[in-house]
This record gives structure tokens, sequence and C-alpha cells, in this order.
């Protein structure tokens, strides 16, 4: 056993400088050499400021913008400094508890049910940035309504920003709230 | 289940299909000590490794040589790591000022990621600075998973070679394996994660102000690197919290396509590797064949049935049609995470798409199925290739009492003490899973921690020994492991099911290397054909599953049945 204790203390050491340090630090600068806005987390910036970023969801809560899914995240829905699902089993009764309420307040929003799956469930990470196109245009009505638009303009503005999955194959059919929220700002300009 | 669902599983399949034998291939020259075309780069940064750390390349070692090694290999990593994490306080990169983590959750945490099985009672986000996630859980990331890729290899040649008593070097298959396979593969990945939109920064967040004009922090940090080789060495252990659900962690279709295929490639090639180094390569597919047809059964079960949506849900007014989303994320749907739900409990990989405590009764069956089944499909890193040969060995041996007579398996005869000792590995999972489970489940204040009552409940704690022993690393998150008896337990769970099971495993490849290899005769039994395909797969589901589903019916398929009768806990 003896004889194998100076090649596991020197490999180790000398294989986390390799793998632990130059590997991910190498990784680093070329990432910020090459892809910086990627690297640093595809942050959206309006007008300087940064207001998100494309790849993570933000919470929505006034009816002049669309509403993402509901997110499990504590203390504060869409925490992107804590990601969590709900972990809830499929029986659970908080879990069905939550939905009727959802489902609820989604009626008196004008959203009849059945309603979309993703409107009333929590995501994996909490940080869904997407919604299904079935769910943004439930929400067209009332968004249209808030801010005075045609419901044709929404709409509209709805179905240009579905991304369609590649080829029609690879990906599912989902519509990025931020971005839209950003078309819709826009558009009133 | 839609044709594009399946037709988008398909697709991976086939690209894994292709990059088999290549890699494979290479893989082979690797092991056997040959120059390959990364030797200019790598061969003179190899002998330096083995000058400073006083190893003879060329001397090989008994199974039990080789076997300590390994251990001592573990051991030592398992040193730096736990001290890493009580010391992060004082270390740098630690932009966040995360406090030391306690002694029983740092026992649990470098226990699962020296194991390869990369279990997390912590969230990443919230736990570690960024030098703990690089120098220490990216470097075991891939020096478990070598260590893996080592023994499989050393299990190998005991059935290549004829009457030695040596398996090789485990330093120099070790450093062979992260230098040649897992470094450069690692280094591809990552770049082409960072070109997908994972971050790779040493910044710890960035605070942006959303468009309704409060406050959200952003974790980032250098999630690329990490990523790759947690793929890569079927580790599973995330930067995040939870895992490659995470947008940044798994941002697209594309990558999530990535993260499967880089967890996948590299065991099922390894299976290849096999087949050339045992010089039989039809021995390889065959195996191949048999891991295929048992992991694209778990992910078609579990397709179906996440498809079909929560019926609890559907009676009171949630459309089915998008199936059952609590825990999914939009961008991958049902299809893709049910097989990255099906390949990361198949493989030993462990990270998570979405979260399999939120899947309906019989979807959710699944995972915790493929990780009882031994993890051989196929399998972790190394490990799940030595897992499926313990299986092949079982499988001859009853074929041979079937006609009477002596099993063999590539020449190698199989005999009494083979079969001791895999019997021996074979009743590890089952004891530590079901014996954790069974005390866990009648002490009070372990029950406490499960977060869905009923059925799922015990499916909670089920999967978490499972999970432990098995040394996966996925979890059913409902259940608050991080206690001191969940952490111990679990730890030690994890040792048991790398340990325990693979110091028998080594004894067997050192008994069969020292035998003659006896060229096949008109009655060997082929152990290439379909049939033996056929048979290998009845052993691993009755010998490796049957033992398990008393407890699974009580758990998910109760669970199946309250769901469609409506009830709820």
């Amino acid at each position: 056993m003896l004889n194998h204790v100076r090649p596991a203390l020197t490999l180790v050491v000398l294989l986390t400088l390799l793998t632990g340090l130059a590997f991910p630090l190498g990784i680093t600068g070329i990432a910020q050499a090459v892809m910086p806005s990627k690297a640093d987390g595809s942050r959206i910036e309006r007008d300087g400021m940064v207001v998100g970023s494309s790849l993570i969801g933000q919470n929505f809560t006034s009816d002049r913008y669309f509403w993402p899914r509901p997110s499990a995240t504590g203390p504060q829905a869409y925490n992107a400094a804590a990601s969590s699902g709900s972990n809830l089993g499929p029986t659970s009764a908080k879990l069905k508890e939550r939905v009727v309420g959802d489902v609820e307040r989604l009626k008196q929003t004008g959203i009849a049910a059945p309603v979309p799956a993703d409107a009333v469930t929590t995501s994996g990470s909490g940080l869904d940035p997407h919604i299904s196109p079935a769910f943004a245009k439930a929400q067209v009505i009332r968004v249209a309504k808030a801010r005075g638009l045609p419901p044709a303009v929404v709409a509209d503005l709805v179905a240009r920003s579905v991304h369609k999955p590649a080829f029609g194959l690879i990906g599912e059919a989902r519509v990025n709230v931020l971005e839209l929220n950003l078309a819709l700002d826009a558009l009133k300009m | 289940m839609t044709t594009v669902g399946w037709l988008q599983i398909s697709l991976l399949f086939l690209a894994v299909l292709l990059v088999i034998k290549p890699l494979g291939l290479y893989m082979a020259r690797v092991f056997s000590g040959e120059r390959t075309f990364l030797s200019p780069v790598l061969a003179r940064l190899e002998r330096d490794l083995y000058r400073v750390s006083g190893i003879n390349p060329q001397k090989e070692q008994s199974w039990l040589g080789y076997t300590l090694a390994m251990l001592a290999f573990s051991l030592a990593g398992f040193l730096a790591l736990y001290a890493m994490l009580r010391l992060q306080a004082f270390l740098p990169l630690n932009p966040q000022g995360f406090a030391g983590m306690a002694p029983d959750l740092a026992f649990n945490t470098a226990v699962s990621f020296v194991t390869n099985t990369n279990w997390q009672n912590y969230a990443g986000e919230a736990t570690l600075s960024h030098f703990s996630q690089m120098a220490g859980l990216t470097v075991q990331n891939f020096l478990s998973a070598a260590t893996g890729m080592a023994l499989a290899v050393a299990v190998t040649r005991a059935l290549a070679r004829s009457k030695v008593a040596t398996l090789g070097n485990f330093w120099v298959d070790m450093t062979r394996a992260t230098l040649y396979v897992l470094l450069p593969l690692a280094i591809l990945v990552a770049l082409a994660f960072v070109a997908m939109g994972l971050p790779q920064t040493l910044d710890a967040s960035v605070t942006a102000t959303t468009l309704e004009g409060s406050k959200q922090v952003i974790a980032l940090g250098p999630v690329a690197s990490q990523e790759a080789i947690k793929q890569l060495g079927t580790n599973g252990g995330g930067f995040f919290n939870v895992n490659a659900a995470h947008p940044f962690e798994n941002p697209t279709a594309w990558s999530n396509y990535l993260n499967i295929f880089a967890m996948l490639s590299i065991s099922a090639s390894l299976v290849y590797t096999f087949g050339q180094i045992v010089g039989n390569r039809r021995q390889g597919w065959a195996l191949i064949a048999a891991m295929a047809v048992l992991l694209i059964s778990g992910v078609a079960v579990t397709y179906w049935a996440e498809a079909q949506g929560n019926t609890i849900l559907t009676a009171i007014g949630v459309d089915p049609a998008l199936g059952n989303m609590e825990g999914k994320e939009v961008r991958f749907g049902q299809a893709m995470t049910a097989l990255y739900a099906a390949v990361t409990t198949g493989l030993s990989d462990g990270g998570v798409n979405g979260m399999h405590g939120s899947l309906t009764g019989l979807g959710g069956l699944v995972p915790m199925f493929l990780i009882q089944l031994g993890e051989v499909l196929p399998g972790g890193v190394g490990s799940g290739l030595y897992g499926m040969l313990v299986f092949a060995i079982l499988a001859v041996f009853v074929a041979g009492l079937m006609v009477g007579r002596t099993p063999e398996f590539l020449g190698k005869r199989i005999e009494g003490r083979e079969m001791a000792f895999a019997m021996l590995a074979v009743l590890i999972l089952p004891l530590v899973i079901l014996g954790f489970t069974a005390v866990s489940a009648t002490l009070p204040f372990a029950v406490a921690s499960i977060g869905t009552a009923g059925p799922h409940g015990l499916s909670e704690i089920l999967y978490a020994y499972t999970s432990a022993a098995g040394n996966n690393g996925s979890a059913f998150g409902g259940l608050s492991g991080n206690t001191v008896w969940y952490n111990t337990t679990l730890g030690i769970a994890m040792l048991l099911g790398r340990f325990a099971y693979v110091v028998p495993v080594m004894a067997i490849a050192g008994s069969l290397a020292a035998k003659v290899k006896s060229p096949a005769s008109a009655g060997t039994f082929p152990t290439d054909g379909p049939l033996f395909v056929g048979l290998l797969v009845g052993i691993i589901l009755i010998l490796g599953g049957l033992q398990f589903l008393p407890a699974l019916v009580l758990g998910p398929v109760v669970e199946h049945f309250a769901m469609l009768a409506g009830q709820t806990f």
C-alpha cells in the first residue's frame, strides 16, 4: 500500500492543476476572447441597462406583459441565484391545490379551461424562459386590452415570436417571454 | 407520443451509433499504449507526470496491486476534496464569500464526486465557490471517470490475455484516460457549449433590472467547462441546483442533444474497445445490442407515461396535450425529457433536464429501475462495462447449467470462484438499497424528510438509496436529503456501491487472467449471437431487477393507480 502513496498524492495534485485550473481557466480565456457575450450569460441590454438574459426567464405579473410559467424558486419567483423545481409528485395534494388556484386565476383573466399545461405547472429550473405558443395566444386579449392595442396587432406579434423546431424536427415550438415583452414595449414606441 | 418525438430520439441514437467504432478503436489504441495522433502534444507531459510521481509505466500490477492503487488514488482524491470543501472560505476564487461546508455535507459531497455519483445535497450556485467547483468538483469529474475507465480496461485485459498474473498499470491507464480521452473531448465539448450559450466566466453574477423594475440576480460562473466533463465522465453533478434543467446548463434543444451525446458516447464506445482488445468485435456489438434493447424500452415507457399527462390535473381543467409539464422545461418537451431521464439512469450520469420527482408513477419507475439493473445500459464510463461483463459471466453460467456444459466466456472457463465473486457483486446493490430504504422508512426523523406523502414518499427514499448505491446521482428531489442521517447513510451507500462492487469484480479479473484462453470449439456456446443477447437481457432483468419488484410495486406502481383514481396525499 505504501508504494501507492506517492503516485496517489502527486497525481491528485498534478491532475488538479491540469484539469481543475488549466482546463477551466483556459476555456474561460478562449470563451471570453472569442464569444464574450455568450460566455457572460447572453445578457440583454436596453438603453444601456441590463434587463435580463435571453436564456433566463423573469417574472411578469402586470396585465400589460405576457406572463411566464409559475416558478418554484424561493423566496421570490424566478430567483436566478437559486434555481429550483417544485419536486412535487404527481399525487401531491399541494400540487393539486396550487394548480386549482392557478386555473381559477387564469379563468378570471378570460382563459377558458382546459388551460395549456405549461401555464399552471412549474418548470424544472424555476427559470424557464419559454411558454408554449398556446399559452401565449391565450394571453393576447388580456395584454391587448391592458395596453389599448388592437388584439390583431398583439396576436401578430405573438405569431412572429414563435420559435419553431429546427427543420420542423429538433426542439419544441416555444415563445421566449422576455423577448416577446421587449418587442411589445418596442411596439408602443 | 408523436412521430416527431420519436424521430428526435432516433437521431440521437443514430449519432451515437456512428461514433462508437472510431472512438472505440481510438480508445483501444490509447489503452494498448500505442501512439495516437495526440501523442506529439501529450507524450512529453505524460512522461513527466510519471517521472514526478515515481511511476514506472512499464511495470504491470497484479489484480490486487491494481485495486490497491485505485483505492489509494480514490482516498487521496476524497481527502483533497473534503479539505477543499471544508476550507473554501479561506481559498481563492470565492467572489460570493461562501462559508465552508458542514462536516456531514462535505463528507457526502466528497464521497459523491469521488465515487462518480455526484449526488448533490447542496445547491451549487448558493453553496460553492468557483474554486471548489473547478479545482474540486471538476477535477473529480475527470478523475473518477478515468478511474472507472481504467478498471474496465483491466477487466478487459483479463479476458484478452492467457495465463498471466498482471492486468496492466493503474496509474498509466488512469493517466492515459485523462490525457488522451477525457481532456481533449472536454475541450471540444466545452467550447461547443459556450457557442450554444453556456456561460464561462469568473464573475459570480450579473444583476438585471427587469422590465417590471425589480432586481434579478443571475448566477454565473465557469459553467461550460464543468458541464462538458460532467457529461463526458457520466458524472452528472451540475453547476446549478437544478442541473441540466437550468437554462445556463442546457439552453437549447441542440445543447440538450450534445449533453446526451456526450454522456452516452464514451460508455458505448468503450464496449467496442472491449471487443477490439479481446479480439472479438462481434462480442462488443452483442453487448451493445443487449444494452440498446433495454435502454430504448426504458425511453419508450417514460415517454409514453409522461405524454399522457397527470390525470389528476387533467380532471381539474388542464389540457393534457403537452403531457405532464410539472418539473419540465418547455424547450425540451416530453420526448427529449424522457430520453434524458432514461439515458442518465441507464448510464451512471445522474444529471437531469427535468425533475424526476415530478414524473408520473410509471414515468418515474423507469429511471429508478434502470439504476437498479446496475447501470449497465451502457452504464458509467468504465463502471458500466465491467458491470455488464459480470452479467455476461452470469449469463454463460446459466446457459451452461441449462445444457450441462462447462460455461466459458471468450475462451475462459467460468468456475466456482468467479461465480461466487459475481454473485457477491450483484448482491451489493439490493442489500444496500433495500436495507437502507427499509431502515429509513421506519425511522420517524428520516420519514420527516419526505416531500410528498403516500407512495411517492416511499419512492423518494427508495430513489435516494438507489441513486447513491448505483452511483447515479439523480434524485426525487422532494426528499430533504441534507440531514446528518441522509448525508451519512447516502455517503456509505455510495462507497459500498462503488468499492464493495469493484473489489469482487477485480478478483474475478485476477482469476480469469490466470486461466488459459482456450480456442473456441464446436461445443462452445457462442456469446456473440442473438441467442446470447436474449439470454443476457433476461439475466439482467431477472437478477438485476426482480429483487426490487416488491419495493417498486409499493412505490411507483401504487402511485400510478392512485393517480388514475384521482387520489392525492
